[in-house]
């Protein structure tokens, strides 16, 4: 964690937020993806970015990895630039992002999240592999290492993506929609695992596509549709109203009311207290829990 | 014996053999990240694109010298990328059509100087149409060790810049999360593929050095799961259709090296379709075929155990064709590999009057069982 150590503290702009972004604006050719974006996450969360197709919701989560470059606004991790912070970042990509017929094997692939530690003219070594089998155990397909991935059923190729990102020992993971098109058991694993970095204090950023499950697995909620229009603890944030304000006239879903725990006028808040009190002071660097 | 060593020691066989195991080597190795990042018609527009800078190497040179011919074609074929980037960067313009519009450009012009030399009626521009078609015959110790520099150089970058390599032709978005620089990355392995074509110039020529970019690294893919040894694999195919192709041309009745040296990576690349396990055409068929007869077998398995069920009677005998009625086929092939499986046994059952007849075994049972219930989710 030596960049952490680079960060001077007196230089650090809005720390007490994982994530902090601040008038962003995205275009593609002149038209705007993301409009005026003023986005706080709290560490220590697990939070969903959610709204419809072409809400940016891509395009917000390549911009704060400096992907995509904001024609507006400065983005801050944990109080400085994504450039000074890329060590304490992990990164899932939609799993559609690459060829799965490339000639390689699943633990191969987990060890390319060490190639940003080893630097350059460094081979993994033995360590590698050991941090790599430990992470693909930690997704329970460490019997699958020598797989070619091609070979591996979608659910199994999003383990290996997230077995990836784990071994970068992160304090703020992204993730491009990471349960999609997956099956129930690799779903119920990655929200497992989620759960289970978020409570040894890793921010998570999750852009998720199905509003079913929001409440039951984020604590905290940015509704998207080229502007935020709403952000904070999921209790607060996930009312008829708000995706009625996201998602414009498709709410044919919403109103069959068939949403687990989705507040209305005047249902109590799905999760309580936890998150609501605002940030803790300071960036958490919890050590990592990824070996429990 | 001493015709084979005389063969050998030839001077002029020596170094075709030495330089088309050369351009197989490079080639292969750096075919092989084109061919993995979806760009092998890189290597058809840089090669096209390296005729331009062939002439002009030679104009400023004014004489038949490698070292400024092959600079010139580095040159042009490099522009021609840079063209393509540029194209397709600033403009709406898709990958295909950026190389499609900076090979023939490139080309064009190259074909209109070279025509210009060959009107000025220089002495020694006799063989620089050579370049279209490749002349090995005209190789040169000297070339070689420049041809071998090269090789030599690129092999280098690849092995030092190994698992950049790797990572920015398996997945760049994420290359790019790290902090590598995965635009200099990219150009530096187009740069490569430049290399491979100028090495290849001579050997092959521009017009068929595509060819020998793409084939050995497509070959060996069929048969690895590794990058390493599809990489390896490449670099062994490509020397084998170098030195093949060189063989033949020096056995035979004065047939050109290039052409042969590109058919033998061609065949070696139909091979590799058709036969290598997993991925080969002949593989993929045999499983079909293996699961068409299994599914037919399955079926076959479930009408038995509805006949069963129906009946009331695990044991039940049911009539061949009956069965065959039921099917609309002859199931005597099906009932056959289901009794070999273990699955059914023949019964004896009204021997005069009736046809064979088939029973489910407890295993037979089972697996129907199993497989009349839906998938399990996960």
């Amino acid at each position: 964690m030596d960049t952490i150590t680079a960060v001077k503290t007196a230089d650090l702009h809005e720390p007490q937020w994982a994530v902090h972004v601040e008038d962003l604006t995205v275009s593609y050719h002149g038209k705007p993806v993301l409009w005026d974006i003023d986005v706080n996450i709290p560490p220590g969360v697990m939070a969903a970015i959610v709204g419809p197709n072409g809400a940016g919701k891509s395009t917000f989560l390549k911009s704060v990895l400096s992907l995509v470059k904001p024609t507006a606004g400065h983005i801050m991790i944990h109080g400085a630039p994504y450039r000074r912070q890329r060590r304490r970042v992990g990164y899932v990509p939609q799993r559609s992002s690459v060829d799965w017929d490339f000639p390689t094997t699943a633990l191969d692939v987990v060890m390319m999240g060490l190639y940003g530690h080893l630097g350059w003219f460094r081979y993994p070594g033995r360590q590698a592999r050991e941090q790599a089998m430990s992470a693909l155990e930690e997704v329970r397909i460490a019997d699958l290492a020598g797989r070619q991935i091609s070979q591996l059923s979608g659910g199994q190729q999003q383990r290996v993506f997230l077995a990836r990102a784990l071994v970068q020992q992160a304090d703020v993971y992204f993730l491009d929609e990471p349960m999609a098109g997956v099956d129930a058991t690799t779903e119920r694993t990655i929200v497992g695992l989620l759960h289970k970095l978020r409570d040894a204090g890793k921010t998570l950023v999750v852009v998720h596509h199905d509003l079913q499950t929001v409440a039951d697995y984020f604590d905290w909620l940015m509704l998207l549709n080229v502007r935020v229009i709403a952000q904070g603890p999921v209790g607060q944030i996930y009312t008829v109203e708000n995706l009625r304000k996201a998602y414009g006239g498709r709410v044919s879903l919403l109103e069959r009311g068939s949403l687990a725990g989705l507040r209305g006028i005047d249902a109590p808040p799905e999760r309580p207290s936890d998150v609501i009190g605002g940030p803790p002071a300071g960036s958490r660097s919890a050590p990592a829990g990824m070996q429990g | 014996m001493s015709g084979v060593a005389a063969f050998f020691g030839d001077y002029t066989i020596q170094n075709v053999m030495m330089g088309a195991a050369l351009l197989g080597l490079i080639s292969g190795v750096l075919g092989s990240f084109a061919v993995l990042r979806q760009q092998s018609l890189l290597g058809d527009t840089l090669a096209h694109a390296a005729l331009p800078g062939v002439c002009l190497g030679f104009m400023i040179a004014g004489a038949r010298e490698l070292s400024s011919i092959l600079a010139g074609a580095l040159f042009t074929a490099i522009l021609a990328a840079l063209v393509m980037l540029v194209l397709t960067r600033a403009s709406r313009l898709k990958t295909d059509a950026g190389l499609g519009i900076a090979l023939s450009v490139f080309f064009a012009f190259g074909v209109v100087l070279l025509t210009y030399i060959q009107g000025t009626g220089n002495a020694s521009q006799g063989g620089l149409d050579a370049f279209l078609f490749g002349q090995a015959a005209g190789i040169l110790r000297s070339d070689l060790y420049l041809m071998g520099g090269i090789t030599a150089f690129s092999l280098g970058l690849v092995a030092g810049f190994w698992k950049e390599f790797k990572l920015v032709s398996f997945d760049p978005v994420f290359a790019a999360t790290l902090g590598l620089p995965v635009v200099l990355l990219e150009t530096v392995l187009t740069v490569t593929i430049a290399f491979a074509v100028v090495v290849g110039l001579q050997m092959v020529g521009v017009v068929l050095m595509a060819a020998m970019v793409i084939a050995p690294a497509v070959g060996a893919r069929q048969w690895t799961r590794r990058l390493e040894h599809m990489v390896l694999l490449a670099a062994v195919f490509g020397v084998i259709s170098g030195l093949t192709g060189a063989l033949i041309s020096a056995t035979g009745q004065g047939l050109a090296t290039g052409p042969l040296i590109i058919l033998s990576a061609s065949a070696l690349v139909a091979v590799s379709i058709l036969v290598a396990p997993e991925r080969g055409l002949v593989w993929e068929g045999l499983k079909r075929w293996r699961d068409r007869r299994d599914l037919e077998a399955n079926k076959v398995l479930t009408t038995l155990y509805g006949l069963a069920a129906r009946h009331k009677d695990p044991g039940y005998p049911a009539e061949q064709g009956m069965i065959d009625t039921y099917h609309r086929i002859a199931t005597r092939h099906a009932l056959a590999r289901l009794a070999e499986r273990g699955l059914v046994e023949p019964v004896e059952h009204m021997r005069d009057q009736e046809g064979p007849h088939w029973a489910l075994t407890e295993a037979g049972i089972a697996l129907a069982q199993h497989l009349r219930q839906e998938p399990a989710s996960g």
